[in-house]
């Protein structure tokens, strides 16, 4: 007796649920896409905003062209395996002010020269931030590609470090000192050779501090990396430069 | 009687068997406390030399404070007067472990081939008679510290750092010292560890410029005097020290590298024998650099 009274109950489940599934499957079929490309908009603009971000964060000093131009002093590489610094001449509107100044001419540095094998820091090293303390003590502090991307080695460390303190002293009377950071650290060395807990000395009359000392020659020979500027050098070798 | 009187007294509360660890325990014990007070009174011996050798140029170049600074940083130069010339030297094959040092095209790392190249030198110093110690004899990364400490903690040594350049014109090598340090002494009279090197910088001038010299006979390109750089593994180091890179891992075959060894072995050992005179002159107040 009870058989023909589930059989009806049993034929209306089973429309409603293949109903549903039908509602289901068609739903899906419309929204999934539609959800997906919602995600894939929300991801993208996410990533642009920490990109936007990172580069208002980064972004060069820019030069005002109605800051006078002068010839400033490049220091990289002379050639690609003697290992000696040379110093290059651009001319570019420069800041009075010697932070602006510093960053433009560390800016131009990281930069680069036209020929990609004559420089001397990482093309994706970034100058994340730069001070002058009253001392005369510059604070520099780069990112972690400084570190990571230079060439592992005592000479390409010390000729990075050194391109870098003389084109401040070239450029940047105020500076008598160098103390570089890592993305806002003080690390052990800039890659498993070149001490950064000290300072380096950028102007000769400056006293050196702390730990270690100076990389600016005191005499010809603690000066070995570094060529002297010379007038062929100086005259001759003012470039364009390649824009990031 | 003192001593005897309380084994006695472990005798009653019934240890017995425990007497005759403890009577040699004891004796032991109280030859340990006689060889300590000797070397006690034997140290400030050592360490007045350099004071009383103050004329010399080289007391006059390195500040007393420096010179008789015993602990932290070693012996300084004029301290190994008393010891005997130059005979240990400290091989420090760079990086190691997870720190692979510079890498070059094939799979070459600066670690292994540091370690290989000191095995070469090792070989080469002690043919001569050098005691060497080696900072690290496997693939361990003892820390820069640690290094130093080794050295440091020897008596008429030199210290060679041994590393393998990612850049320069293949087939060269360079010789560096430490950058300048201004020295500084504690108030009683300590090297600093952190400034360890700054006795030792002129030594080491004579012992970089030595070791380039021969070098460069072998290996053409190279510089003919040592580099400066500031070199984080040479700072806490108390000896005369050097760092020799070679150029490089950007090889096109390993065997250009490991055909390199045996002459940078041999210049290596070639400038140590050099320097070995000069480094007994420089203790007894000669020629200081």
């Amino acid at each position: 007796m009870t058989e023909p009274t589930k059989e009806p109950v049993r034929e209306r489940w089973k429309f409603w649920l293949t109903t549903l599934l039908v509602f289901a499957v068609v739903g899906a079929a419309i929204f999934v896409p539609i959800f997906g490309k919602r995600m894939k908009r929300a991801a993208r603009l996410q990533q642009q905003s920490e990109e936007q971000a990172r580069r208002e964060l980064i972004q060069p000093v820019p030069m005002n062209p109605s800051d006078p131009r002068v010839k400033a002093n490049l220091f990289w590489l002379s050639d690609a395996e003697n290992s000696v610094l040379a110093p290059v001449v651009v001319e570019l509107p420069l800041s009075s002010d010697p932070v602006l100044r510093s960053k433009q001419v560390l800016n131009t540095l990281l930069a680069g020269p036209v020929d990609a094998g004559l420089r001397t820091l990482p093309p994706d090293a970034v100058l994340l931030a730069f001070y002058i303390l009253p001392d005369g003590t510059a604070i520099a502090d780069f990112s972690e590609a400084l570190a990571t991307s230079i060439p592992s080695g005592i000479a390409s460390e010390q000729l990075a470090v050194d391109s870098m303190a003389r084109t401040l002293e070239a450029n940047v009377p105020q500076v008598k000192r160098l103390k570089i950071l890592i993305h806002g650290q003080e690390v052990e060395t800039l890659a498993g050779h070149v001490d950064l807990t000290g300072t380096f000395v950028v102007h000769a009359d400056a006293v050196p501090t702390p730990a270690n000392a100076a990389s600016t020659p005191a005499d010809g020979k603690t000066g070995a990396l570094i060529a002297p500027p010379s007038p062929l050098t100086q005259d001759r070798r003012t470039v364009k430069l390649a824009q990031r | 009687m003192a001593p005897s009187d309380g084994f006695d007294m472990l005798v009653v509360v019934g240890n017995p068997p425990r007497r005759k660890p403890l009577t040699t325990g004891g004796t032991a014990f109280l030859l340990f406390a006689s060889a300590v007070t000797a070397l006690a009174w034997q140290t400030p011996s050592q360490t007045q030399q350099p004071a009383s050798a103050s004329a010399s140029p080289l007391a006059s170049t390195t500040p007393t404070g420096q010179s008789t600074a015993p602990i932290q940083a070693g012996p300084p130069p004029s301290a190994q007067t008393q010891q005997g010339a130059l005979n240990i030297v400290v091989l420090d094959p760079a990086h190691g472990g997870i720190d692979l040092g510079s890498r070059g095209t094939g799979g070459i790392q600066e670690s292994d081939i540091a370690l290989e190249f000191a095995v070469e030198v090792r070989r080469a110093l002690e043919q001569q008679g050098f005691q060497v110690v080696q900072t690290r004899q496997g693939n361990d990364n003892p820390s820069f510290d640690d290094r130093s400490a080794i050295a440091n903690a020897q008596r008429g040594a030199v210290f060679i750092t041994l590393h393998i350049a990612s850049t320069g014109l293949p087939g060269t090598v360079r010789v560096y010292v430490n950058s300048d340090l201004p020295p500084i002494t504690t108030a009683n009279g300590l090297i600093p560890w952190d400034r360890a090197q700054a006795p030792f910088l002129g030594l080491s001038r004579k012992f970089g410029d030595l070791v380039q010299g021969m070098l460069t006979q072998r290996f053409k390109g190279s510089p003919d005097t040592a580099q400066t750089a500031t070199i984080r593994q040479l700072r806490t180091t108390a000896a005369p020290a050097i760092a020799v890179e070679v150029s490089s891992v950007v090889v096109n075959d390993r065997a250009d590298l490991d055909h390199m060894a045996p002459g940078v072995a041999d210049a290596i050992m070639r400038g140590a024998v050099a320097f070995k005179p000069l480094y007994v002159m420089a203790s007894t107040g000669g020629a200081l650099p």
